[in-house]
């Protein structure tokens, strides 16, 4: 893959939710890159700050919902002279389909980068029909 | 100010609210790489020294080079993004490439007392000020 293209920067996209909060904190959206293989779909989000014992993978009425918090008592006692990106927790959902094994789904977490491998369910995977 | 208070919502409000009030400060001034470039950086001041703070998600601490002379520091290093060979992509939103970034900071550092940090995909630049900046207690004779 090219890597010679010059890096844009980001702005964090604020989460929209269909209720609105009851507490005044900024959450973010991480950005996702998601690709299918033959036999997963692998989800990579990026979650800079976030430490591996304060992220939430859960699934509920086939919603994956990844939530990761920033520990923010690494901030106690610094007062910010100029910043260029705020700071928050990350949510995002993303609806599985039938054809995801749902059990078998695994997380990894390094350099605030989130790994999840959905293993596709035995059905869904393509099959090679030879020709008699 | 950031304070700490007992309840953990309110120093993360706290520390929201500060960093969007210091949202496009030109404390850095139009340097060479002023705001825009990436990667983004957020500055604090921790008693008489600075704390650099820098979101780098992905990239390796070996791809990663840091310069400091006088009051300039310089970021720079490539971030990888690769998928599995055959992989049929649905959704790409993450960014790759070369970043190279320099900004110079508005007061006299010691360079070589430069502490850098990697956890969490986060880059922290402990940064002390130089001793000859430090304030002087002037007495009145």
């Amino acid at each position: 893959m090219a890597t010679q293209q010059e890096l844009q920067v980001q702005q964090k996209r604020e989460v929209e939710r269909k209720q609105e909060s009851t507490i005044p904190a900024r959450v973010f959206q991480p950005v996702a890159d998601i690709f299918e293989t033959d036999h997963a779909l692998t989800v990579i989000m990026e979650m800079p700050g976030v430490d591996k014992s304060n992220v939430d993978v859960s699934v509920e009425n086939d919603i994956l919902t990844v939530e990761g918090r920033v520990n923010f008592s690494n901030y106690e006692g610094l007062q910010p002279l100029y910043t260029e990106y705020n700071v928050g927790h990350y949510v995002r959902s993303f609806q599985l389909s039938s054809k995801i094994e749902q059990e078998s789904i695994s997380a990894q977490l390094t350099d605030g980068v989130m790994t999840l491998v959905l293993p596709k369910a035995e059905k869904a995977k393509p099959r090679r029909i030879s020709v008699a | 100010m950031l304070t700490s208070y007992g309840d953990p919502f309110e120093t993360l409000f706290a520390l929201q609210r500060a960093l969007e009030a210091r949202l496009s400060s030109d404390w850095v001034g139009a340097s060479t790489a002023g705001m825009g470039s990436y990667p983004p950086i957020n500055i604090f001041q921790k008693g008489d020294d600075f704390v650099a703070v820098i979101e780098l998600p992905g990239v390796g601490k070996n791809d990663l080079q840091i310069e400091a002379k006088e009051n300039t520091l310089r970021i720079a290093g490539k971030k990888i993004v690769a998928y599995e060979e055959n992989a049929s992509v649905h959704r790409r939103e993450r960014v790759w490439g070369n970043f190279d970034r320099t900004f110079s900071l508005p007061i006299q550092i010691n360079p070589d007392g430069i502490r850098a940090e990697y956890r969490d995909g986060v880059l922290s630049l402990l940064i002390p000020r130089a001793e000859r900046e430090k304030p002087r207690t002037i007495k009145i004779s």
